[in-house]
């Protein structure tokens, strides 16, 4: 331990400024924080500071991610082997997981920290520890066989347009996963939407007509479809049970309510999420879902909306953003009634999207200021009136 | 109204060194320090020079914008040093302690008989106006106006803090004429806040002529500030003065005895601070006469005040002249291997249940001075609320107050707040914001732009 240190200490005058990588510094200043906590003391004000701080805070909702990380790898495989009826074992669907999802992982996280630390640099910040997050989001959020360079590209522009340009961590509007989405759903659409980019190595196989494993086909009456694709009781081809366990072909991480609820778990417990807005997220979604229902827009009782879809992992993972969600107590519950409402809204009365969770939430993104500025006028209005007759 | 308040919000931080309630000893001071940085926006005008004989409340300073409020030795000794820092600027007035004290006889008073003028003036004259804190702004309270109310905290609940039922048991009396004399300078009375959990006990129940009020909860309850907030909110143009229950015994005794005497007992506390317990003293002395309470070899911290709002003065440092504390502590300039991604840190201490210390809430921690982290932007938006209890946008006000919005500052509540008011904010953020900092450039811009 003492040795390490050691050879921290001798490395890093050569990355000070002035030292032959001094332009590395924001870059070695990251990797030595990630290793040690430094030893800066208070300089003004209070001068004991509690232990927990912003990597702390990131690395729990990393953990929170895990659980449908690794469900994640395990569908993809299990998808793949019931879309090709190969009746593999576990070792087998979980490598073929891997295989599929850990380039997605590897890339997001090259392309965005690179370009983190690379902006760190360049405005002289330390780095940020935010997209540890959104890296470890974007690959559950996109379907399995998106193209390696397209995911590349939506990465970037996500940091660069979505984030850094703001400031970086903590100024920016949008979500950062969600924006990465949102671009490869309107620049690259037949890869992002349809029945066969849900199921790991379809869209290989109907390009090319090679499967991962040879001699086998499609198995007759493959779908491939989320069940939003075709979200009326009778076609909904998965029992409610599979959308609870998430054995269910969509994007490589939301299909788990199970996981997904660990990881809830996980975030509120440790606060780090705000129960407020899941809550009434949530709230919003079955009023609405159940709205459509006695209308009679769609047949599917409101709770299947909450099951479906990204509905959870976007309620758990992606509205809770404390950056780009609602920053007052009482715009929190507005915020999240309407992000769930909205996601639903556009599932049962617009044709065109099936899946509305990614637009409600970044819609809901850039009216959080507006939510909260009325919350605060408000409060202080209220405030006055009581002050003054008191 | 209902004199009864319950804060829900608060932290007490769990820091070792609690000072035991004996009086280890009497500091006999050798050499004490007057400093005017004790005091916010204070430009000094120096009325002694070195060499000069002063007595215990002989004024060393004036206030050069109202020059008949006076800072006075709180010894009898010999100017020794001048100590000035960058551009000239006046830090210390040292003063040699004489081995026998003599005090200036300002003459025993009955404050029934006296005038509000005649209050003030006496106060005035004997150094002990500065006592006297003006919010908004928590600077010198100004002898022209007349403020809606005085306020007293009767308790400490910041971190370690000297008890004062302990430390102002014996000064009740001086304190009740302190009390009376203070309310001929308002039409609001004098407002004395009393802490829930000791309501019973407490000798400051026996005060006569002030309105109580019962604050329930955890830190910052005890803080003036929190207390005005609850009680009579200060709105644009309005002026309330806080004064300390410490300084409130200083003041009666002018009254009773006819003499500046500001001597107090002084909690030495902290997890560095050896068998932690009071000390007798006034304000000025140096931390190397409380030197049995530390090992000086260690590399430590010495804070006058408590370990939130304190300053750090240093091993060759003066106590601050509101300050009945002193605090030690280690410095944490120590590198932590995987200090954030270890499961369980157990010998530190958080607030938030990314770590484990909620399972032990009767554990107190051996606290250094270590930040835990690197600067960040805002991220976490709703952990400053949960540790204020008062009526505001803590993250609003900061921001008003980093961008220099004067009207925003306003609305979000500048005038309501000092630094200790948000000490909590900032040891709570995980962002490691120096929040106080914000809040003390904040003030410095109102006082610049609306005086």
């Amino acid at each position: 331990m003492n040795g390490l240190r050691n050879l921290v200490d001798k490395i890093k005058p050569t990355f000070e400024k002035g030292g032959k990588l001094g332009f590395l510094h924001s870059t070695f200043d990251a990797f030595e924080t990630f290793l040690f906590v430094p030893n800066t003391v208070t300089k003004r004000g209070a001068h004991v500071r509690d232990c927990v701080d912003l990597k702390r805070v990131m690395i729990m909702v990393v953990i929170a991610l895990v659980p449908a990380m690794l469900f994640g790898i395990w569908n993809t495989g299990y998808q793949h082997s019931e879309a090709f009826g190969l009746g593999w074992g576990f070792w087998n669907i979980v490598l073929y997981g891997l295989v599929k999802v850990l380039p997605l992982y590897i890339v997001s996280y090259l392309v965005g920290l690179g370009i983190e630390f690379v902006s760190a640099q360049i405005q002289g910040h330390e780095v940020n520890e935010g997209y540890l997050v959104s890296g470890m989001l974007i690959p559950l959020i996109v379907p399995v066989d998106v193209p390696l360079w397209m995911l590349a590209i939506a990465v970037a522009f996500a940091v660069i347009i979505g984030k850094e340009v703001f400031g970086g961590t903590g100024m920016n509007i949008w979500n950062p996963a969600l924006l990465t989405r949102a671009f490869l759903f309107f620049s690259y659409p037949s890869m992002m939407s349809g029945d066969t980019v849900w199921t790991g190595g379809v869209t290989r196989f109907m390009n090319e007509g090679v499967a991962f494993q040879a001699g086998n086909g499609l198995v007759d009456g493959f779908s491939g479809a989320t069940p939003l694709a075709n979200a009326t009781l009778e076609n909904l081809s998965p029992k409610f049970m599979d959308m609870i366990i998430g054995t269910i072909p969509g994007s490589v991480g939301e299909t788990s309510v199970i996981a997904i609820l660990i990881g809830a778990f996980i975030l509120l417990w440790t606060g780090v999420a705000s129960w407020k807005i899941m809550v009434s997220s949530v709230v919003g979604g079955l009023a609405i879902g159940y709205l459509g229902y006695a209308v009679g827009a769609t047949d599917l009782p409101g709770y299947y909306q909450l099951v479906m879809g990204g509905f959870l992992f976007g309620t758990v993972f992606m509205a809770t953003d404390p950056v780009t969600s609602a920053q007052t107590e009482c715009g929190k519950w507005i915020y999240g009634f309407l992000v769930g409402a909205l996601a639903v809204t556009v599932r049962i009365w617009n044709p065109g999207y099936p899946e509305g969770m990614m637009l409600a939430i970044l819609l809901m993104n850039t009216f959080a200021p507006l939510i909260d500025h009325y919350v605060v006028e408000g409060s202080i209005k209220r405030r006055a009136k009581k002050v003054k007759t008191a | 109204m209902s004199n009864n308040i319950y804060l829900k919000k608060g932290l007490d931080l769990p820091i070792n060194g609690t000072a035991a309630q004996n009086t280890k000893k009497v500091v006999k001071p050798d050499v004490v320090a007057v400093k005017p940085t004790d005091f916010r926006g204070l430009v000094p005008k120096l009325l002694v020079r070195e060499g000069d004989k002063v007595l215990a409340g002989t004024p060393v300073l004036a206030d050069k914008m109202s020059q008949n409020i006076l800072f006075a030795s709180p010894v009898s000794g010999v100017v020794a040093e001048v100590v000035r820092g960058e551009k000239r600027k006046l830090l210390e007035v040292r003063i040699k302690a004489d081995e026998n004290q003599e005090y200036v006889d300002f003459g025993k008073k009955k404050v029934s008989e006296m005038s509000a003028e005649q209050i003030k003036e006496a106060l005035l004259a004997a150094g002990l106006w500065p006592a006297l804190t003006q919010r908004p702004y928590g600077i010198i309270a100004n002898p022209e106006t007349k403020p809606k109310a005085i306020f007293v905290s009767s308790f400490s609940t910041a971190p370690l803090a000297a008890n004062l039922d302990y430390a102002l048991n014996e000064e009740l009396a001086n304190i009740q004429t302190a009390v009376e004399a203070l309310a001929k300078l308002t039409d609001g009375g004098v407002h004395v806040g009393i802490g829930g959990a000791n309501e019973s006990v407490t000798p400051f129940k026996k005060l006569q002529n002030v309105t109580f009020h019962t604050f329930e909860g955890k830190h910052p309850a005890g803080n003036v500030g929190v207390q005005i907030h609850h009680v009579s909110p200060v709105q644009k143009g309005e002026i309330v003065w806080t004064v300390s229950a410490v300084m409130l015994a200083a003041i009666g005794k002018l009254f009773n005895t006819g003499k500046y005497d500001v001597r107090r007992k002084i909690a030495v506390t902290g997890p560095k601070a050896i068998n932690p317990a009071y000390v007798e003293g006034v304000p000025g002395i140096a931390i190397r006469d409380v030197k049995e309470f530390f090992d000086a070899s260690e590399n430590l911290r010495y804070v006058s005040g408590d370990v939130l709002t304190g300053t750090n003065v240093g091993a060759e440092g003066f106590i601050g002249f509101f300050d009945n504390q002193i605090t030690i502590l280690e410095e944490g300039d120590k590198y932590e291997l995987f200090g954030w991604a270890k499961p369980f840190r157990t010998s530190l201490f958080s607030a938030s249940r990314t770590y484990f210390s909620w399972l032990t809430p009767n554990k107190k921690y051996d606290m250094d001075t270590n930040l835990h982290g690197g600067p960040r932007a805002f991220v976490m938006n709703d952990l400053y609320s949960k540790v204020l209890p008062m009526d505001l946008y803590p993250v609003y006000l900061l921001k008003a107050c980093l961008a220099n919005d004067i009207d925003k500052m306003e609305k979000f509540g500048i005038y309501e707040v000092i630094e200790e008011d948000l000490a909590l904010c900032e040891y709570v953020c995980p962002s490691k914001i120096y929040i106080q900092q914000i809040i003390t450039d904040g003030i410095a811009l109102m006082l610049k732009e609306m005086c």
